[in-house]
């Protein structure tokens, strides 16, 4: 499957902001994966041809970035926050429950496609604590008890 | 409120941000129109007398960096000066920048205009996180509404003044705050630091003369355009000019963001958390984040400023005061940090790369209980050799010796104590 269009689009714009080709790899990279999840290896040549690199120089920069996906990931991907206050205040609870709960452990999808669980730097929620991003816009959640996670895989929190 | 309070005074509680017409119903963009009716000297000036130190980690004075960017054609090249926004947040324990870009992006911008002027900067990008995609939204938003009213582009306000201004979402990975490694990501390559001289503000993006400042930092600009380097410096209770968006979290009842007048003390930010959770007993904190050496009950008292922390044998880092009551052990809180800084390193420097993974795995062995007496001892040479700072190319490893070399200084005996079989708090020992 060619390029969309509109990606495209959103690509070359991405260039004559950010500087040149080149400076807008991770933006190009960024735009695929906010369209179809992930980048695949499919994409990623036809993104380096559209820019002008190769592809081995634009993988560079997507398996430099940990939040560029080059698996595909579940339709929600979770970031948990391992962070020290998170952990004082209960992560490992919220962690081993949402791993018996989803069946995974970190970097891993589960077997319906639906969630990836992904351990994340400080997520900036220490007020929140122990706290995670969930979907698309990484909403902040928390505090989570291992109780509340039920709840949230539900869609009730 | 506003008066004392200058960042979050005229917040929302639900982080709703301003609009351009509520926010200049306030008085936003006031300091901008001031502001360009000043020369850029003259600002730099004001910021000097304001005493601003940068909110990033180091505490560097904004004013001097300010002066250190060449007035337009008088650097040789083609190309404009770049003002920077640093909005990576990433620092275990810091949630201070998420606030301010969510809530107060209109801040943000107007700070950032004012600051490109001041360092004759034709372009500026602010670069955030990834995860703060609310943020990312309510700049971009922001950027827009000012473009549309003529507060960035060409010719702003009539003034002859020029200013482009973008967003730069990142994707993860702590080392792109490092001021250097974000130039070489906005240029497109792996986001590694860069050797120092030159300083950004000699060459930085594209070879241009580049300055680099936190968002916290940029976010107070309006407000000493606005109200004078007087009244700045009174906000404060030390030298140190302003207030602090200080982050208190770990064990407190209630963690939260207080904005305070810098040098607030840790007991004031401690109580208005309704103490300390837990036993209610403190043992440690550390200041300004992960990457901040611990202190004691004894330091309690202390200011909460650049200088008396340094002072103190600590850092004001962020500024995100990270709390351990009696029943939380201070190694297995290192060997988080530490498992952090180890997996976020990029890899350029040996005992960075090599020496982190291998404290990592020394603490693990500590909390297990399987770690040997010579463990303890490499992990006191690798803070010796790797610390306190300048034996890398990037302050990460020197930041990530903080908690580990003050964990060995202050609490030898509970380390030593891991020895018999894991962490004595767990054992029910202590
Ligand atoms: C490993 C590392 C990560 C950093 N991350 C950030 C960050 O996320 N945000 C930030 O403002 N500064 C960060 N800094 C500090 C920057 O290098 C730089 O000093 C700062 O952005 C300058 O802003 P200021 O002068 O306003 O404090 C980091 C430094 C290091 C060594
Ligand atoms: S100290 Fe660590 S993060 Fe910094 S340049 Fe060296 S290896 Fe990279």
């Amino acid at each position: 499957m060619t390029l969309p269009e509109d990606l495209k689009q959103q690509i070359l714009h991405a260039v004559a902001e950010d500087g040149g080709a080149k400076a807008a790899m991770l933006e190009a990279l960024r735009l695929v994966q906010q369209a179809e999840g992930w980048v695949s290896d499919a994409r990623l040549a036809q993104v380096a041809d559209l820019l002008g690199v190769s592809t081995a120089e634009l993988d560079s920069i997507a398996t430099f970035y940990s939040l560029i996906f080059r698996k595909p990931v579940g339709q929600t991907v979770i970031l948990l926050c391992d962070g020290a206050s998170c952990w004082m205040n209960g992560g490992d609870a919220l962690r081993q429950a949402l791993m018996d709960r989803l069946g995974i452990g970190f970097g891993q999808t589960t077997a319906d496609g639906r969630y990836s669980l992904i351990n994340s730097a400080c997520v900036g929620g220490c007020d929140r604590a122990p706290a995670l991003l969930i979907g698309p816009d990484r909403r902040l959640v928390g505090p989570l008890s291992p109780e509340g996670v039920a709840q949230l895989l539900e869609g009730e929190l | 409120m506003s008066d004392t309070l200058p960042l979050t005074g005229h917040a929302r509680a639900d982080r709703t941000p301003h609009s351009l017409a509520e926010w200049r119903a306030i008085g936003g963009y006031r300091a901008v129109e001031r502001a360009l009716q000043m020369t850029p000297l003259e600002l730099v000036n004001l910021v000097d007398a304001a005493n601003l130190n940068g909110r990033g980690g180091a505490g560097f004075q904004a004013a001097k960096k300010w002066r250190f960017m060449p007035p337009v054609g008088t650097s040789p090249g083609i190309g404009s000066n770049y003002l920077i926004v640093n909005g990576d947040e990433m620092e275990p324990g810091a949630f201070k920048d998420r606030f301010l870009l969510e809530a107060m992006p209109h801040q943000v911008v107007e700070g950032a205009i004012i600051a490109a002027f001041a360092t004759h900067s034709a372009q500026a990008i602010i670069l955030i996180r990834d995860d703060y995609r609310a943020g990312i939204t309510a700049i971009r938003r922001a950027i827009a509404e000012a473009e549309a009213a003529n507060l960035l582009g060409t010719n702003i306000l009539g003034s002859g003044f020029n200013l482009h201004m973008r967003v730069h979402p990142s994707a993860g990975r702590y080392i792109v705050g490092e001021e250097t490694a974000l130039i070489s990501a906005l240029e497109g390559g792996r986001a590694i630091p860069r050797k120092r001289p030159p300083f950004p503000a000699q060459s930085g993006l594209w070879g241009r003369p580049t300055t680099v400042n936190n968002v916290e930092t940029i976010s107070l600009v309006p407000h000493i355009v606005a109200n004078g380097a007087q009244w700045f410096r009174a906000l404060s209770r030390t030298e140190e000019g302003g207030t602090k968006l200080y982050g208190v979290s770990g064990m407190v009842k209630t963690p939260q963001l207080i904005e305070a007048p810098m040098g607030s003390t840790a007991r004031e930010l401690i109580d208005r958390c309704g103490g300390v959770s837990g036993t209610g007993v403190l043992r440690c904190f550390q200041p300004g984040g992960g990457a901040t050496p611990f202190l004691e009950p004894a330091d309690l008292d202390t200011p909460m400023d650049f200088g008396h922390m340094a002072k103190a044998h600590s850092m004001l880092g962020t500024g995100a005061l990270i709390v351990l009551d009696t029943g939380t052990c201070p190694v297995a809180v290192t060997a988080r940090h530490i498992a952090f800084y180890a997996r976020e390193s990029c890899g350029w420097c040996t005992p960075c790369r090599e020496g982190l993974p291998w404290a990592a795995r020394i603490l693990t062995a500590l909390e297990d209980g399987t770690a040997k007496p010579r463990d303890i001892e490499i992990l006191r040479m690798t803070a010796a050799e790797a610390g306190p700072r300048g034996r890398t190319f990037c302050d990460l490893m020197g930041g990530a010796m903080g908690p580990l070399a003050s964990l060995l200084a202050r609490f030898g005996d509970l380390v030593e104590a891991h020895l018999d079989g894991g962490c004595p708090i767990r054992r029910g020992q202590l």
